[in-house]
C-alpha cells in the first residue's frame, strides 16, 4: 500500500449504490417498452460476433439506450475475461 | 375542482402513510378542505397514525357496496375542522375494490367541495396500488435514499405514466413528484448515504421535499398524532416545506446538510 493506492481512492458506497442503480434502472426502463425493441436482437449478434474473437460469457455484454436531455446514447460495454483465450 | 395526489411508492415501509397524514394535515391546516383515503384494504393502518382508530364505523369498502352513505364513512378529524379520514376495510376479498366504486367516491368528493383528495396507497403494485394511482392528478413518490426503494420507485414511475387516467387520456399525464424519507445528512456527508441529487439524476424528478431521519416519526405513530403537528420536530418543517411546494410556493430544502460545527466544538469534539 503506497501513496498511489492512498490517492487512488475506494469509490464510497454511496457512489457504488448510485451506479448499481444508474445502470439497472436504464436496464428496466428499456425493457418497459421505452426502449427500441431491436435491443435484444442487437445484443445477441454483437455477443455473436465478439465471440469470433474472444471467449466472453453471454452476460459479459451490456446494451443500454440512455436518454439524456434531448438525444439518445446507445452504450456498448464488454467485459473481457482476464486471461486471452489462446 | 378538488384535485387528487396519490402518495405511492412500491417499496414498503418507507413512510407513504406517514406522508399521507402529514400532508393531508398540513393542507387542511392552510385552509384547505382535505380527504384522506386509505387505499390498503385488509391492512387498516391510516386511522391509527391519525389517531382516529376508535371512530371507525364505516369504511370505504362500506362505502362503494353501498352499506352507509359517504358522509357516514367520513371520520371528521378532531384537530383541524377541514379533514376528514375515510378508512380501509378489514376485507380480505381483494376484489371489493373496484375502479367503477373508486371514481364514485372520489366524483362525490369533489362534488362535495374538497379542495383536495390524498390516497395512500399501499406497498406493491398490485390491484390497490392500481387504484389509488390510477384517478391521481399529482403522485408524490416516497422513496429511502436506498436501493431497492429507488428502484422500487422506478416502476411506480412506470406505471403512472402508462396505467392511469391521465396517461391513457394523454393529456399531460401525472404531475410527479419526489419526497425522500428517512435522510441522514450525516451519512450523506461521509459517503455511506446518497444524496438529494443522486436520487434525483438517477430518477429524473424534481424533489418537492426531504424528511431527514427522526425519532419523531415513531413518537407520532405512537400517539396518533400526525408529525406535521409537532411544532419542535424537523420532521415537521420539512413536511410543511412540502405542503407548500405542492401548494405553488417555491422554498429551499432544509435540513439536508449537517449542522455545521464551531471551531471549538470541532477542536474538542463537542455536540
Amino acid at each position: 500500500m503506497g501513496l498511489l493506492a492512498f490517492f487512488r481512492s475506494k469509490p464510497t458506497s454511496a457512489q457504488v449504490a448510485k451506479e448499481r442503480l444508474r445502470i439497472i434502472v436504464s436496464q428496466e426502463r428499456s425493457k418497459r417498452g421505452g426502449g427500441p425493441d431491436y435491443l435484444p436482437l442487437l445484443r445477441k449478434e454483437l455477443l455473436e460476433v465478439i465471440r469470433k474473437y474472444v471467449n466472453v460469457s453471454p452476460d459479459a455484454i451490456q446494451v443500454n439506450v440512455e436518454r439524456e436531455d434531448g438525444h439518445e446514447v446507445l452504450e456498448l460495454s464488454v467485459a473481457l475475461p482476464e486471461q486471452p483465450s489462446p | 375542482m378538488a384535485e387528487i395526489i396519490v402518495v405511492t411508492s412500491g417499496k414498503g415501509g418507507v413512510g407513504k402513510t406517514t406522508t399521507s397524514a402529514s400532508l393531508a394535515c398540513g393542507l387542511a391546516r392552510r385552509g384547505k378542505k382535505v380527504a384522506v383515503i386509505d387505499f390498503d384494504i385488509g391492512l387498516r393502518n391510516l386511522d391509527l397514525i391519525m389517531g382516529c382508530e376508535r371512530r371507525v364505523v364505516y369504511d370505504f369498502v362500506n362505502v362503494i357496496q353501498g352499506d352507509c352513505t359517504l358522509k357516514q364513512a367520513l371520520i371528521k378529524d378532531k384537530r383541524i375542522d377541514t379533514l376528514f379520514v375515510l378508512a380501509a376495510s378489514q376485507t380480505r376479498d381483494k376484489d371489493a375494490l373496484t375502479e367503477e366504486g373508486v371514481k364514485r367516491v372520489l366524483d362525490e368528493l369533489a362534488a362535495d367541495g374538497f379542495d383536495y383528495i390524498v390516497c395512500d396507497s399501499p406497498a406493491g403494485i398490485e390491484k390497490g396500488a392500481h387504484l389509488a394511482m390510477y384517478f391521481a392528478d399529482r403522485a408524490v413518490v416516497v422513496v429511502n435514499p436506498e436501493v431497492s426503494s429507488v428502484r422500487d420507485s422506478d416502476r411506480i414511475l412506470g406505471l403512472l405514466s402508462s396505467k392511469t387516467q391521465k396517461a391513457e387520456q394523454g393529456n399531460g399525464g401525472v404531475k410527479e413528484h419526489l419526497l425522500l424519507t428517512r435522510y441522514s445528512p450525516k451519512r450523506v456527508a461521509t459517503g455511506e448515504m446518497m444524496s438529494v441529487e443522486d436520487v434525483k439524476e438517477i430518477l429524473g424528478l424534481d424533489v418537492v421535499g426531504v424528511v431527514p431521519e427522526s425519532m419523531d416519526v415513531l413518537s407520532a405513530s405512537n400517539a396518533g398524532i400526525p408529525v406535521i403537528l409537532n411544532e419542535q420536530s424537523d420532521a415537521a418543517h420539512a413536511y410543511d416545506d412540502a405542503v407548500a411546494r405542492l401548494l405553488g410556493e417555491s422554498k429551499p430544502l432544509r435540513f439536508t446538510e449537517e449542522p455545521k460545527k464551531g471551531f471549538f466544538a470541532r477542536m474538542f469534539g463537542g455536540g
